[in-house]
């Protein structure tokens, strides 16, 4: 997040100039224009050179800096979850406990287990950072933020996810382990079954909007809950929650995480790594925590767009106004993004784990035919709704009170197990 | 190694075998321990693997021998009750009640009935705490973290109070041949009946968080049936025995110490999600006898007769040579046994003890055919086998 911040002071001056910057590209060349520098000049082609490199480290730190965040996070509320304190020594609250651990991993030794592929060892966690630092180039944070609006987006994000793979595959198979063996078989077979449910579910947002692009996806919703893609239709809100499903078993992460089945194969893939390259695994873990929550919230939950602006009007606003709608719309993504991420580790810490065998038989059973008729059901449906647009409202209008529905009943238990706890429930201290 | 007439891989036990036939089968051998999370303590598995599919796993027990049995035929009869605790650490107090039992019958000890009435309160607050670690840890192989500190939260306040009795939190010693070390504190029925009331609470949310959950039974249903004749073939004991149907509970069947004064249920399996005595039905029979030993301690606590708790016991225990005597308690592992023979002076000339986990632990290789990698784990720890307490 304070990366983001970090983009978004480099990002507003200009903002603040352009009225509707798409991308970097255009940024650099109207900045370069403002001074009168032609776009053929060699100058520019530097400058263009600079700030892509610019924005990668950006955009990388950012994926870094988010990645360990979350494990502070994720610690903390485990631990709240648990009846712990959780870490709470380095910085307030424990903030800094990430960069601690950050610190004392990178002065650990980097082990290499005897009779391992060495080349193949060294490179394996850079395989994974890799495609995990390529997804956050098509990844939207609010209006303007984006590295790069894909005309593939959604496309490249599926694909270079499965890089993934590729990581996992080479340090189980180059550790000469055999529970790391054990774990990447696992894993592999999980990614790629699990790639088939979450393409098909992530065709549906797709097909209503027209596009692949995260932003075209995010423009043609709306800001209120019932111009969302996840309740257009049933099969919509279906292939919300299967693209969820998805996106932690293609995460590794409970109930999910057969991987790294702490209890079955003492840590799965990574077993025989130390210091900065077992840091990078973890990063990676949690970083697609924010990536998987950021690709739902963009495609099914509205995106960074706000109630009651359109995007077309937000485009043409200029001045004091762009930039403070700027940082709201960024606010409401994170917010959106941040409470999915909260229900992934919420999940986490409280669901047992599936076996193999179930594993495969949910994908392969259940999710594939489901999220197959859901995306021919939205196609017969945007059929529908263009002959009687009345429907749409009405299915919109059911879905959306549905939704309402069940979160209030949520609320409602919820409110009765803090009665039923009473003297036992301690939310302030200890902190 | 194999008895004539019977399948030779049957009753095959010996790693080296099993690498010889696996040399060629194009099948993995992985250890799984000694140092493996799962395990419970130091034990290894020599699995031998097909992928995730298993061909089977051989338990290899002997790591944690420490020669007990030895120790008490070295030691007097008094000085051997803190070893005792040692042979089961997450139960200490139910092997200290085995041997103060086996030595009053050795010396024809009449224990107060005051004493017998804080052995039983001590004993069952402890096999709240032992299952709560079973389920807790069971729980956890199964893959869900949370219930784990959940269970663990409430041990402490068992330990708690355990220590408040004798000084100690895991190994008690606070048994005595005769009797028990410390009356209760002042005010101790309160505070025990205070955590009896929050612990039944807490075990209806438990329940909720992880017994009923539907990963949870479908994890465990139908995997490592146990059924009744399979069961008493091996041995089993305790939770593992009743959750494969049969109904038997020493408390209730041959009762000893002051358990006949006291009303409660025996829980036995029923096969409620899946088949009876597979690992869920061991999972919910040690959650309800959890249950059961709340209501014993009530009672105990209820009916708490006056007295001294140390009977007069000579300061010299001698009992003639070659005089035996034998005690069965049910531990919160099943039935734990004493038997020990009196030597020439003020030391045993042998003694045995036989626990439930050594028993559970043959069994495994015959459940462990065909299932998933996965499965094994659970299947041990729906066992509750404590390494301690196999190799003593």
């Amino acid at each position: 997040m304070s990366a983001a911040a970090t983009a978004i002071s480099l990002s507003l001056s200009t903002i603040a100039k352009t009225s509707n910057p798409r991308s970097p590209e255009q940024l650099v060349d109207g900045l370069l224009r403002a001074r009168g520098i032609e776009a053929s000049s060699p100058l520019s082609t530097l400058a263009m050179v600079a700030a892509l490199l610019a924005i990668a480290f950006i955009v990388v730190n950012c994926a870094a800096i988010a990645a360990g965040i979350f494990s502070w996070l994720e610690r903390r509320i485990a631990a709240r979850m648990q009846s712990r304190v959780g870490p709470n020594r380095v910085g307030p609250a424990g903030f800094f406990q990430w960069i601690a651990d950050a610190v004392k991993l990178l002065l650990k030794e980097d082990l290499i287990p005897e009779g391992a592929n060495v080349h193949l060892f060294r490179a394996a966690p850079y395989f994974m950072m890799v495609g995990f630092a390529c997804t956050f180039v098509a990844l939207p944070f609010s209006h303007a933020l984006i590295a790069a609006d894909l005309g593939v987006g959604v496309f490249y994000l599926l694909a270079v996810t499965a890089f993934v793979v590729v990581g996992v595959l080479a340090s189980g198979w180059s550790s000469n382990s055999k529970w790391s063996l054990f774990g990447s078989i696992r894993s592999a077979a999980q990614i790629v079954s699990y790639e088939i449910p979450a393409g098909m579910a992530l065709l549906v947002p797709v097909l209503l909007a027209g596009t692949l692009s995260t932003q075209g996806i995010i423009r043609a919703q709306g800001g209120w809950p019932w111009q969302w893609f996840v309740f257009h239709d049933p099969a919509a809100l279906a292939a919300f929650f299967i693209y969820f499903i998805s996106a932690l078993a293609e995460g590794n992460r409970a109930p999910f995480d057969l991987p790294e089945a702490e209890s079955e194969l003492v840590a799965g893939y990574n077993t025989e790594y130390s210091g900065m390259r077992f840091s990078y695994f973890f990063l990676v873990e949690w970083g697609n925590m924010w990536v998987m929550s950021a690709l739902a919230t963009s495609v099914f939950l509205g995106g960074w767009q706000l109630p009651g602006l359109d995007a077309a009007r937000f485009d043409a606003l200029t001045g004091g106004a762009a930039i403070g709608l700027e940082i709201v719309s960024l606010a409401l993504f994170a917010l959106k993004t941040m409470s999915l991420v909260f229900v992934i580790m919420w999940l986490r810490w409280t669901l047992p784990r599936l076996r193999v065998d179930q594993l495969m038989s949910l994908c392969w059973k259940y999710l594939v035919p489901v999220s197959f008729a859901g995306a021919l059901f939205v196609a017969g449906w945007m059929l529908v709704v263009r002959a009687a647009p009345v429907l749409d409202l009405l299915m919109r209008g059911a879905l959306t009170a549905l939704g309402a529905l069940v979160v209030t009943l949520f609320v409602r238990r919820t409110l009765s197990n803090v009665r039923d706890v009473g003297d036992r429930l301690d939310v302030r201290g200890n902190w | 190694m194999s008895a004539p007439g019977t399948d030779p891989s049957a009753t095959m036990t010996s790693g080296k075998e099993v690498l010889k036939r696996i040399e060629y089968s194009g099948e993995m051998l992985v250890n799984m321990g000694p140092q493996h999370p799962s395990t419970h303590g130091v034990i290894n598995f020599l699995v031998q693997t097909d992928g995730e599919e298993m061909t089977r796993a051989i338990p290899e027990v002997g790591y944690l021998h420490r020669s007990i049995e030895k120790i008490g035929e070295r030691c007097e009869y008094a000085g051997f009750m803190p070893y005792t605790d040692r042979v089961d650490y997450i139960a200490a107090m139910f092997a200290n009640q085995g041997w103060a039992m086996a030595c009053e019958r050795l010396f024809a000890i009449e224990v107060p009935k005051r004493a017998e009435y804080c052995r039983v309160i001590a004993c069952e607050l402890n096999r709240i705490a032992s299952h709560l670690i079973s389920v807790g840890t069971m729980a956890m192989d199964v893959g869900a973290v949370t219930p784990f500190p959940y269970a663990l939260r409430e041990r402490e306040f068992i330990n708690d109070l355990l220590e408040e009795l004798c000084g100690a939190r895991l190994t008690y010693n606070y048994l005595r041949i005769g009797g028990v070390a410390f009356d209760l504190p002042d005010g101790y029925s309160e505070r025990v009946l205070r955590f009896v009331d929050h612990f039944e609470k807490v075990l209806v949310e438990f329940d909720r968080l992880i017994t009923q959950n539907r990963i949870f039974v479908e994890r465990l249903r139908g995997l490592g049936v146990i059924s009744r004749a399979l069961a008493i073939d091996h041995c089993l004991v305790g939770p593992n025995l009743r959750a494969s149907g049969v109904d038997w509970d020493l408390r209730r069947d041959l009762p000893y110490s002051a358990y006949p004064d006291f009303e409660f249920a025996v829980p036995v399996g029923t096969g409620a999600v899946g088949k009876t005595g597979d690992a869920w039905d061991r999972f919910w029979v040690r959650t309800r006898e959890m249950q059961e030993s709340c209501r014993i301690v009530r009672q105990a606590l209820q009916k708490l007769p006056e007295g001294p708790v140390m009977a007069k016991v000579p300061r010299r225990l001698k009992a003639p040579e070659g005089t035996d005597a034998f005690s069965r308690i049910e531990s919160a592992r099943g039935d734990m046994q004493y038997y020990v023979v009196a030597g020439p002076g003020e030391m045993a000339h042998r003694l045995k003890i036989r626990t439930g986990s050594f028993n559970a632990m043959g069994i495994i290789e015959k459940l462990s055919r065909g299932i998933m990698l996965a499965d094994l784990v659970a299947l041990i720890a729906s066992l509750d086998v404590v390494a301690p307490e196999i190799d003593r």
